[in-house]
């Protein structure tokens, strides 16, 4: 932790560099492409629709880091809203 | 038997071909025998750099072509009579060279010398392919920059899938102020994300411009504190144990060479 930001609002570049680095690199090395990504999230929905009303304009799916492992082993985030559990 | 280091780096302009003349001239000042390869086919700098582009009279191409002999191609430099450079073409392209051919000059240097430095194109192309298809180990260059970083991670990657996991990585072009500003990706930030093994911090300095301009590597100037890092890099790829920290100025220490190398924590 930087003295410096405890004392002052201003988010400083390289930390922003930092985190859209390791994006990139997870993307880089997992190469998966938008398409493919796009393939994953209609299948999930699918499945998920089968039980639940979905809320389809607020869905996320995508990559990132995660934090419990070490070795930033891409996890697949998703997040998606259900309006209704179907009974 | 030598041993052969690419200096790579996957993006262009990073300081790769800055950084084998200035290797290759620091291990040959500490009396080995050194070549230092031009492998950037129809953009070669690394003559002009040592400051010997008056005296290129064959080139890398014309040996594999059989138009001289491999001694007769290599220039000595002009300050170090036990280092050599090889230069390559300027009117021809980096597809006239094939990994088969390149592997054998490559060979053939390292039962001479102690040390042949490759000096890799960017790109990730036939250029690098045949940069890399005769080294032992590698050097990546980065700059403390995301596009730097990005390229570097692919490059590793492909060294990685053709067996050369010998490899460390130089970051050049450290900035002082920026980093004392919060704007420069930090030195472990990189280590981190690149997940490979650091072998020097070269801060930026604006007197390697002025070494450009000359022809004479920086290594050759005392002062500087850019020669200093390459310096202590050379002996790091001779196997020394340098010390990051022993550079650090102490608290007392005033003036801008001290406030640098505490910031830096010593290259």
């Amino acid at each position: 932790m930087n003295l410096f930001k405890i004392f002052s609002n201003k988010i400083f570049s390289k930390d922003i560099a930092s985190d859209r680095l390791k994006l990139i690199l997870i993307h880089d090395r997992a190469d998966i492409s938008p398409d493919f990504l796009e393939m994953i999230k209609s299948d999930i929905l699918q499945v998920i629709s089968k039980y639940a009303e979905i809320e389809t304009g607020d869905i996320e799916v995508r990559l990132t880091t995660t934090d419990e492992y070490e070795g930033n082993s891409p996890a697949l985030i998703a997040n998606i809203p259900i309006k209704k559990i179907k009974r | 038997m030598g041993e052969s280091i690419v200096i790579t780096s996957g993006k262009g302009g990073v300081g790769k071909t800055t950084t084998t003349a200035n290797i290759g001239t620091a291990i040959a000042s500490m009396d080995k025998k050194v070549v230092v390869i031009d492998g950037d086919t129809g953009l070669r700098n690394l003559d002009v750099l040592m400051g010997l582009e008056n005296r290129v009279v064959f080139t890398l191409v014309d040996v594999i072509e059989k138009r001289c002999r491999l001694k007769q191609a290599l220039i000595r430099d002009k300050r170090f009579n036990n280092l050599f450079l090889l230069p390559t073409a300027q009117t021809r392209d980096k597809n006239d060279i094939n990994i088969k051919d390149m592997l054998m000059v490559v060979n053939e240097l390292k039962e001479e010398f102690d040390y042949v430095i490759i000096d890799c194109p960017a790109g990730i192309e036939q250029g690098f392919e045949n940069a890399i298809v005769g080294a032992d180990r590698a050097i990546i260059v980065v700059n403390p920059e995301l596009t730097s970083v990005r390229d570097a991670d692919r490059v590793i990657g492909k060294l990685d899938s053709k067996g050369i996991d010998r490899h460390e990585v130089i970051i050049n072009r450290m900035n002082y102020e920026m980093t004392k500003n919060g704007d420069m990706l930090s030195v472990d930030d990189i280590i981190e994300c690149l997940a490979i093994k650091l072998i020097g911090v070269v801060p930026d300095d604006r007197k390697v411009t002025i070494s450009t301009n000359k022809g004479e590597p920086i290594v050759l100037d005392d002062k500087s504190i850019a020669g200093l890092a390459f310096k202590n890099i050379a002996r790091r790829i001779m196997g020394e144990e340098v010390t990051y920290a022993s550079l650090n100025g102490s608290s007392s220490d005033s003036g801008f060479f001290a406030t640098i190398k505490r910031m830096f924590n010593a290259i």
